[in-house]
């Protein structure tokens, strides 16, 4: 009977896995070609890949398909595939400044050297349910695509351009002030979450990856807290910008040469906070200044890159009050793949546990004759 | 899945550092070593501690047996078991005598474990001082200076309020006369199974990335007042539906047609082989750890 008894358990698994695949398909349509979900659902693809913390579109539209398009799931994919490459090379620091940009934005100059680019957004469309898609066709897409493309045709074949940063005007004026952990904490060698578990106070390295690959959803409910009352963060967006950047790595058996392997996609955010008002920053030499906070995440996904330069600039504050600036509040708590994770394995049988408790309950009622 | 993944899923190198990992663990008992935990294909809370650690220490001359609440059946032990089996190809058991490696969620098997075998524990909370400090630095600090004042006077709180510490799985416990240890979350029942052991325990927490252990031969003596002393729970009048059992682990259950409520071991192998015992199957039943 132990031998049926173990077989039970598995046969339910391997069924119940069916049922899953049953679901895909009992609707009866045409299975979703992952090409389709990589240019189509692009900002799954980008939300995926940030919080999977694994740049590959095309696996990260994979994982979109086998999980029906649930992203924390997608996500857990490609982090558990992460696990089994090996860390062949860090790539060289990544200068920004040479981003061949298809969006940038800032809130805080009307204008700025380069210009604006509103580039690819929603953020000026109106947000009517649009009933045509429900009949979209190829024609659609040959007739767009060929009036479009006409249109730009004299755009098209000049380079993407490359802008100055914004908050080098602030930097050049020396009204920016680093945070005095951050000067502590700098050294030669970058610490690699992925390699050591956080140690608490966290170096700016430690911070800034966990929050590049944080949940989208959970360091926006964060950072809004912080926004909205909970803590003083009133973010001025000194630059947004997507575009894409080279990866670089040192050759590694000729010294001094470089070898580029290959682009990305990313959303950097620097916002600039207001002047430090708090007592210990009253001191009579320090004059007002702004406090900067970066973000900086895996495709176009602005809301997490605003987010993060927030909960970035919030844990820098020296005496943490509100949730989002406790760098161990936010550092623990973001992590979708951990989150989830653990919120899901309640689901596991508790049996020996809730026994326990209540042969506990039962002692302590016992005892006080309320039985 | 062998061949398009390593030898045990993970790589190499990453199991090294695991087993560097755990030599420290074994020379510092109850000390919590940080370590690099890595995604597995199992969702983080669901073993992935345990997992990590078995993937490591895991030869192809071991034999595996995963349990969960004491089951060998339970659908996530199955899972477990599953990867263990396909990514090393080594053999799998459900009987606690057989295996050289026992993977386990919230239980220590009710048959003694021996020197040659390995018990690895899945661990959701390995900082027991998690009941009083939320703050990590903070309670690496407590432990760092042994300072263990705010546990006490929360145990101390506890009996004043309610006649007794209401604490039932997680007790914590002092390990070496040095760190207070969360010995995951076992009953009471197995606690004391844990002092003076033949057998290597290994404590993983994936998703807080800790991994602790406490060596054979180890003093592990639950936190306890002179007046107040530390008990097990209690199944007085008490058996198990199905084998009869009166010194084991008991699961309440209620009967899926009638609703009525009866007692079963949670120790499945143990219990299977006392039924197959008293059937007049032949049977090898382990020694008991509190003979």
């Amino acid at each position: 009977m132990a031998y049926v008894a173990v077989k039970g358990g598995k046969k339910a698994i391997e069924e119940a896995e069916k049922l899953v695949t049953y679901y895909r398909y009992k609707g009866g349509s045409t299975p979703i070609e992952v090409k389709q979900i990589l240019d189509q659902m692009r900002m799954a693809v980008y939300q995926v890949m940030g919080e999977g913390s694994l740049y590959a579109p095309e696996l990260a539209a994979l994982a979109l398909k086998q999980t029906e398009g649930d992203t924390l799931e997608a996500s857990f994919l490609l982090r558990a595939f992460r696990s089994t490459l090996p860390r062949n090379f860090y790539s060289l620091p990544v200068d920004t400044t040479c981003m061949q940009v298809i969006r940038r934005i800032s809130a805080a100059f009307k204008d700025i050297p380069g210009g604006q680019y509103l580039g690819p957004t929603r953020d000026y469309t109106k947000r009517l349910l649009n009933f045509e898609l429900l009949e979209e066709g190829e024609e659609h897409v040959k007739d767009f695509m060929a009036e479009y493309l006409a249109e730009i045709e004299d755009e098209i074949h000049e380079p993407p351009p490359t802008f100055p940063k914004v908050i080098d005007l602030l930097r050049q004026e020396g009204l920016l002030e680093i945070p005095k952990r951050d000067k502590e904490g700098e050294t030669k060698v970058v610490d690699d979450i992925t390699r050591q578990s956080l140690r608490f106070p966290a170096s700016r390295a430690m911070r800034l990856q966990s929050l590049a690959r944080g949940e989208t959803g959970s360091m926006m409910a964060l950072a809004y807290s912080s926004m909205r009352g909970y803590g003083n963060i009133h973010p001025v967006l000194g630059e947004l910008r997507v575009g894409y950047v080279d990866l670089v790595v040192s050759h590694p058996l000729i010294e001094g040469e470089t070898i580029t392997v290959g682009k990305v996609m990313v959303t950097e955010v620097e916002i600039v906070s207001e002047i430090m008002t708090s007592n210990e920053h009253r001191d009579k030499n320090r004059r007002p200044k702004f406090t900067a906070g970066y973000g900086l995440c895996f495709g176009q996904n602005e809301v997490k890159a605003i987010a993060m330069a927030t909960l970035d600039r919030a844990m820098a504050s020296e005496n943490p009050k509100a949730p989002a600036e406790d760098e161990e509040f936010v550092l623990y708590h973001i992590d979708g793949i951990e989150a989830s994770g653990f919120t899901s394995h309640w689901k596991l049988p508790h049996y020996v546990d809730f026994q326990a408790v209540l042969n506990r309950v039962r002692s302590v009622r016992e005892r006080e004759g309320r039985k | 899945m062998r061949g398009i993944y390593n030898y045990g899923f993970i790589d190499e190198n990453t199991k090294k550092e695991i087993r560097r990992k755990l030599l420290k663990a074994v020379a510092i008992p109850g000390y919590q070593v940080p370590f690099g935990s890595r995604e597995l294909p199992i969702a983080r809370g669901w073993g992935t501690g345990g997992l990590q650690i078995t993937l490591s220490i895991i030869g192809p001359e071991d034999t595996i047996k995963v349990i969960d609440q004491g089951c060998d059946d339970s659908v996530n032990a199955c899972n477990l078991r599953d990867f263990i089996v396909t990514t090393t190809g080594v053999k799998s058991t459900t009987d606690t005598l057989e295996a050289s490696i026992i993977q386990t969620r919230h239980r220590i098997p009710e048959e003694k474990m021996r020197a040659d075998q390995i018990l690895v524990l899945q661990v959701p909370y390995p900082e027991t001082l998690r009941w009083v400090e939320p703050s990590e630095q903070e309670t690496r600090r407590m432990h760092a200076e042994k300072d263990y004042s705010k546990l006490w006077v929360f145990l101390y709180e506890e009996i004043v309020r309610w006649g007794e510490i209401t604490l039932s799985y997680r007790y914590p416990v002092m390990v070496n006369g040095r760190y207070a240890m969360d010995p995951s979350p076992i009953p009471r029942w197995d606690v004391p199974k844990l002092h003076q052991a033949e057998t290597l325990f290994l404590f993983g927490a994936g998703r807080e990335k800790r991994i602790y252990a406490i060596p054979p031969y180890t003093d592990v003596v639950p936190l306890q007042f002179e007046d107040y002393y530390f008990q097990v729970e209690n199944f007085k009048g008490k058996f198990c539906k199905f084998c009869g059992s009166t010194d084991s682990y008991l699961d309440e259950v209620y009967d899926r047609e009638t609703g009525e409520r009866y007692f079963a071991c949670s120790d499945t192998s143990f219990c299977m082989k006392r039924r197959k015992q008293s059937s007049g199957i032949p049977v090898k039943i382990g020694r008991r750890w509190y003979e």
